[in-house]
């Protein structure tokens, strides 16, 4: 099978999480956003190695820092929304705009 | 077979993908991305990488079922028994994520891709552990760093009283005020 039907699906679901991180106002659904951001990343990633790289694994190291920025981002996600539901008893980003104003 | 075996997934995932920011409760949102996320691991074993896909696999079902426990600690209405809108800026984002595919779509289709060079080695996932120990040492230490200090960052926002609750806010105090006292001679 080609590439391109595998990017193709690389970029829908990039857009798909894209759109989830603008619009959603609670800072939990806008991680589950990146998370599918990052999830066409994997996979645009395993695809860039089978099928134009495959001798190094360049493709692979790819996959494993996305793998861990997925991991980091729910861990320091959830820490802020605990520091930010102690503090203000809120979790929109609507509602935690202070440094804007 | 092919056929099946690449666009059942891939549809799923996109779908359930989609289907996370239109659920009202947030179990069902959750478990709509594990499904998404569970479709692009099995892809990438799809793609030879059975590791990583593994790993995927494994970490998402984890993570997953931590999000759904914090997504009913905080949402405001995590249940969805009461419909409520909590977006913003929907057709503004709708437009630009139509146009960032668009533009994918029309790179991926138009680019003169290269050629394959090489080929897959026997077992990539020894390929993977020789990289990541030998050449690409410098990814791993530097991922293990940033591993190293989200767990310090997460202990300390996540944390309810800093120094300043336990030694006063000169930090002056000579014995910390901790709801427990304890330690080697405090």
């Amino acid at each position: 099978m080609s590439a391109e039907p595998f990017l193709l699906l690389a970029a829908a679901l990039f857009c798909v999480g894209l759109f989830g991180a603008l619009t959603q106002q609670s800072i939990v659904m806008l991680m589950m956003g990146l998370e599918l951001m990052l999830g066409g990343v994997i996979l645009a990633a395993a695809t860039v190695w089978r099928h134009f790289a495959p001798a190094t694994a360049d493709g692979q190291v790819l996959i494993i820092v996305a793998v861990t920025a997925m991991a980091l981002e729910m861990a320091v996600g959830f820490a802020v929304v605990t520091a930010l539901f102690r503090s203000r008893e809120t979790d929109m980003t609507d509602m935690a705009a202070e440094l804007k104003e | 077979m092919e056929f099946v075996v690449f666009w059942v997934p891939a549809v799923l995932a996109v779908g359930c993908g989609a289907l996370v920011f239109r659920f009202d409760s947030m179990a069902r949102a959750t478990f709509s991305l594990l499904a998404s996320l569970l479709c692009t691991g099995g892809l990438v074993v799809l793609l030879g990488l059975d590791y990583l896909g593994v790993v995927v696999v494994l970490m998402m079902t984890l993570e997953m079922s931590v999000m759904a426990v914090f997504m009913v600690m905080y949402m405001m209405n995590p249940a969805g028994l009461t419909p409520m809108t909590m977006t913003h800026n929907t057709r503004a984002a709708a437009v630009v994520c139509g146009l960032l595919f668009a533009l994918l779509a029309a790179g991926i289709l138009s680019a003169p891709w290269p050629d394959r060079r090489g080929r897959p080695p026997d077992d990539p996932t020894l390929d993977l552990g020789m990289s990541l120990m030998g050449p690409q040492m410098l990814t791993m230490m530097t991922l293990a760093m940033a591993l190293f200090a989200t767990i310090v960052a997460t202990v300390v926002l996540a944390t309810r009283r800093g120094r300043y609750d336990r030694l006063g806010d000169g930090l002056r105090a000579r014995r910390a005020d901790d709801p427990v006292p304890g330690g080697v001679g405090r």
